[in-house]
């Protein structure tokens, strides 16, 4: 399969075959304009298979969540068809609205309007700012 | 503006400075019956509660202010869906501090993010109890005279039992605390409270499920109820309601000046014959609570 390389934008690289679309999901790729592409189960000598998200534009993204979701990335960015910069994710400090909590016991569970936050604890651990419950993923 | 959610949101010397209070309350209330003139306390218990919510308001007229509020969810606009954090902006428009009692663990913090006045947790679930908890430290202070270099057993419900946590963490920051946990392998005290407190701190601890084996060994015991509102199943709640039963039998190998507590209410985890037993303190706490609640209303409104 052939795929084009991209003159100005981002490509997502190494995310572990399967997450590609949660991925796309979690940075809201859907909402963008340009051209973005979604590639999986592409071969990779490291794991056997990958997943690879290309985007075709000179855009900002906020990729802190991929350091919960797939810290396994590198994310590429490209200007003038040359790599300028690669980001590997770092756990972010606070995670909004991406997972829910499941404690039934949880306010969360009832409170309409409530963001769901997890923080990232001394020891590691992302855990429910409200009732304190840790999360598996 | 401070709230009082988790015993942590106060430091060390916070604390000290409220049990002193606490105990000059204790000596003269007089001298503090009109701290809250003009102040009014709302009591919102979303989960009914006889003795907590008692105990704010006694605290609240003893200091000379005005009490109002709902003792269960029934009587309130939860039935009709609103949320806490809409609760909360009206009652805060009609009072000057909140204490708030909740199943729902974590309510009080919303409730905070959306009060425009001072926030008390008087229990959320299986969380937080923290009030408990500085009526906990006032009555180990006033018995042992020093919150540092114990030995602390907590005994029964060790996982759903909220006291539990917040006095754990709590004493967390004090030297030379030695826990025991004494618990059926079902109650133990849940994962976070070990990793994010005792190993955190580097408490030392041990866990049991036999209390008599360290009975000898304890200078504080701290007996918990087995909570039936805890569990989804009344069977595992009928299995372990009556794992620990406190008798005067076996206090005969506890220390002399051991000190027995319980946030009470109680069911048959202690027996009625150790109420006159010198070492039980649990009613002394339940006077305690009231000082400390005087205390703590007085801190969060900026009285002096």
């Amino acid at each position: 399969m052939k795929i084009d390389a991209i003159k100005n934008g981002i490509v997502i690289d190494h995310i572990e075959a399967g997450k590609g679309r949660k991925v796309y999901e979690l940075l809201g790729l859907e909402e963008l304009n340009c051209t973005v592409a979604l590639f999986k189960n592409l071969p990779s000598k490291k794991t056997g298979k990958k997943d690879i998200i290309k985007i075709d534009a000179d855009i900002e993204l906020d990729f802190e969540v991929l350091g919960y979701i797939a810290p396994e990335t590198t994310v590429n960015i490209i200007k003038n068809e040359v790599i300028v910069s690669k980001i590997r994710p770092e756990p972010p400090k606070l995670l909004k609205n991406v997972i829910k909590c499941k404690n039934p016991r949880c306010i969360t569970s009832v409170e309409q309007g409530i963001d769901h936050i997890f923080k990232l604890t001394d020891s590691g651990v992302y855990r429910c700012i409200y009732c304190e419950s840790s999360i598996n993923k | 503006m401070k709230n009082l959610l988790a015993i942590t949101d106060f430091s060390v010397e916070e604390i000290e400075e409220l049990l002193c209070v606490a105990e000059d309350i204790s000596k003269n209330i007089e001298k503090y019956s009109k701290k809250c003139e003009n102040k009014i306390l709302a009591t919102l218990f979303f989960e009914p509660s006889t003795r907590t919510r008692l105990s704010f308001e006694s605290a609240m007229l003893s200091l000379g202010g005005k009490t109002l509020g709902f003792s269960d969810a029934n009587s309130s606009s939860s039935t009709k869906g609103e949320s806490v954090s809409d609760t909360i902006k009206v009652v805060s428009c009609y009072s000057d501090i909140i204490a708030m009692r909740h199943p729902k663990e974590g309510a009080p913090l919303v409730a905070s993010m959306s009060s425009k006045v001072p926030i008390i947790n008087a229990g959320d679930g299986g969380h937080n109890h923290p009030t408990q908890t500085l009526t906990d430290l006032l009555t180990i202070k006033t018995e042992k005279g020093r919150l540092d270099n114990l030995t602390v057993g907590f005994c029964g419900d060790l996982k759903f039992g909220r006291t539990v946590h917040s006095l754990i963490q709590a004493l967390s920051r004090q030297k030379g605390i030695k826990l025991v946990l004494i618990s059926p392998k079902e109650l133990k005290v849940p994962d976070y409270v070990k990793t994010d407190v005792m190993d955190k701190y580097g408490m030392e601890y041990v866990e049991t499920a036999n209390l008599e084996e360290v009975m000898g060994d304890l200078d504080v015991l701290y007996m918990t109820r087995v909570q039936q509102e805890r569990f989804f199943s009344e069977e595992e709640y009928l299995r372990l309601r009556d794992s620990y039963i406190l008798t005067l039998d076996k206090l005969q190998t506890a220390k002399k000046d051991m000190c027995i507590l319980h946030p009470l209410p109680r069911v048959n985890e202690i027996s009625v014959d150790v109420d006159n037993d010198p070492r039980a303190c649990y009613f002394k706490q339940v006077q305690n609570g009231r000082y400390v609640r005087m205390a703590l209303i007085m801190k969060l409104l900026g009285v002096k």
